[in-house]
């Protein structure tokens, strides 16, 4: 949904303005939090496999992303975007995450880090699931401006695509959900591709791994 | 107190121009002969061109074109919607080519340090010396933190960035008078004179109708979290294409890096120097600007033939 819809709703973090759509508004319980992966957009209707989510199901553009702002001159990481995800915390309240590659990972800093307000999290697979890996390769500095033209942001897919994700770092959020929510059960992997953060975080106690079609079922009862 | 607060020494850059990096506006200020050869000078987090003012111009007069820049959100340059570290070493590169396309020496402090550190990494090709002051990287820890309270500190730390992002939209720097900035600033910095820190005031903050104020983004802020580890730094260092001049403050203080001299010697490329001061802290360029102006143009004309373009 590159576009604002009337049903969309215009957040602002710091400098940028955050589109957060409603997919779905109607439905008992909590909502839904849909975080797309890297270069894409939240969807415009609920995916199929989402739908038996009896609640309200969001979706979130990240910044650069979809309906969002693309800002000048990138820096981007993925802690920006836990932070673009907590403005929508802000809004909403409670919500169980589900995140698809780039926005799986964002899901489980933001599980962590927000551990009383997100009430469970998805991980599924999706563009820039991997990042750039465990370490840092060889550095590479970009000398001429890339071609910005709308959404996703050039700054975006290039910084993105190469942030280090050391699986104990990842491993420190997990275990941060862990203990600090009240949920048993706070992190649920459906992605089939498990790069070494993910692999790591799928290791840990508590942390269950489920067929897509029945993710949603591992959160919809929990309060 | 008047708008203009002279200093010992100090003196304002002779040019200013600006340089857009990928959209962001950037204030380049620049001492010293337009035709002597170039050098660049980078800046500390939370501090800005113009603290090299007594600096600089000690380089310039040893012959140089002395280039600095304020970083994105720092100085005059323009606030940017995001900082990180990847921006901050791409702008470095578009203030480099506005210089020159060939290599040149890059002079750097604290985090404008490890950054042209990082800059020379990725672009051997356009650096020719390094003179660091107290920014290498080094194997900082939390020894005295065991590992079960880790999970509970990343957690008020987080939590604490995250509110801090939900208000940064309306943040604002706090008004006061050059004698209170000064002195909060003093805080920071204990060992640098009052006398020096109203100074920096009066060109590093604005005058508003109700104050002055710090230019700096108040999104800003110290401190932090990520995924980075100083050893992956330290593991370039040996590989770099250009001799260093390492100068370490070894004064503990709170803007302090930390480094020990036997930590990092081991590390640096052949022709490079260790220079450890006992009696200094982390601005060493500021407690000593004569002594380690003398230094950096010591070892920059002992590597005379590859600096001159």
């Amino acid at each position: 949904m590159s576009e604002r819809s009337d049903r969309t709703v215009m957040l602002r973090h710091d400098k940028v303005e955050l589109a957060l759509h409603a997919l779905r508004s109607d439905g008992d319980g909590r909502a839904l939090l849909h975080l797309h992966g890297l270069g894409e957009q939240s969807p415009t209707a609920v995916p199929l496999h989402l739908a038996p989510w009896p609640g309200p199901v969001w979706a979130l553009d990240f910044t650069g992303h979809g309906a969002s702002t693309v800002p000048a001159g990138g820096g981007y990481y993925c802690e920006l975007l836990m932070a673009d995800v907590d403005t929508a915390l802000a809004r909403l309240g409670p919500v169980t995450l589900y995140g698809r590659g780039l926005g799986a990972y964002v899901a489980l800093l933001s599980a962590g880090a927000r551990p009383e307000l997100v009430r469970g999290a998805i991980l599924d697979d999706g563009p820039g699931l991997t990042g750039g890996g465990p370490e840092p390769t060889t550095p590479f500095v970009l000398g001429a401006p890339l071609p910005v033209s709308g959404t996703p942001d050039p700054y975006a897919l290039f910084e993105l695509s190469h942030d280090v994700r050391p699986p104990d770092y990842a491993v420190t959020y997990a275990r941060q959900a862990a203990t600090l929510s009240s949920l048993d059960t706070a992190l649920a992997v459906a992605a089939v591709v498990r790069p070494p953060w993910l692999a790591a975080v799928t290791a840990e106690p508590g942390v269950l791994t489920v067929p897509l079609a029945t993710c949603t079922d591992v959160f919809a009862k929990v309060t | 107190m008047p708008d203009v607060v002279s200093f010992p020494g100090a003196r304002a850059p002779d040019r200013r121009r600006t340089v857009e990096s990928h959209g962001v506006r950037l204030a380049v200020h620049e001492w010293g002969d337009a035709d002597a050869p170039p050098l660049v000078l980078a800046h500390g987090g939370f501090d800005f061109a113009r603290t090299f003012d007594v600096f600089a111009p000690l380089l310039a007069e040893g012959g140089w074109r002395v280039v600095s820049w304020d970083q994105r959100g720092h100085g005059d340059s323009e606030h940017a919607a995001m900082y990180a570290w990847e921006a901050d070493v791409r702008d470095a590169l578009a203030v480099v080519n506005s210089v020159t396309s060939g290599a040149l020496p890059i002079v750097g402090h604290s985090k404008g340090g490890a950054v042209s550190l990082q800059f020379a990494a990725s672009l051997p090709h356009r650096v020719s010396v390094l003179v660091n002051l107290d920014g290498l990287p080094g194997r900082r820890s939390m020894p005295d933190v065991p590992d079960h309270e880790r999970t509970k500190l990343l957690a008020s730390e987080l939590a604490g960035w995250l509110d801090f992002r939900r208000r940064a939209v309306t943040n604002r720097r706090r008004a006061d008078t050059i004698e209170g900035l000064a002195e909060r600033r003093g805080a920071m910095n204990p060992r640098l004179s009052i006398e020096w820190l109203r100074y920096l005031v009066t060109v590093g903050a604005r005058h508003d109708p109700d104050g002055w104020r710090w230019k700096i983004d108040p999104s800003l802020r110290m401190g932090g979290f990520g995924p980075w580890r100083p050893e992956w730094a330290m593991s370039r260092l040996p590989g770099l294409g250009a001799p260093v001049l390492a100068v370490l403050g070894l004064q503990p203080e709170r803007m302090g890096w930390g480094n020990a001299a036997e930590e990092v010697t081991g590390m640096l490329p052949a022709g490079s120097h260790t220079v450890a001061y006992d009696d200094v802290g982390h601005f060493v360029h500021i407690e000593q600007p004569h002594r380690v102006a003398a230094l950096a143009l010591d070892f920059l004309a002992d590597h005379a033939v590859e600096a001159r373009p």
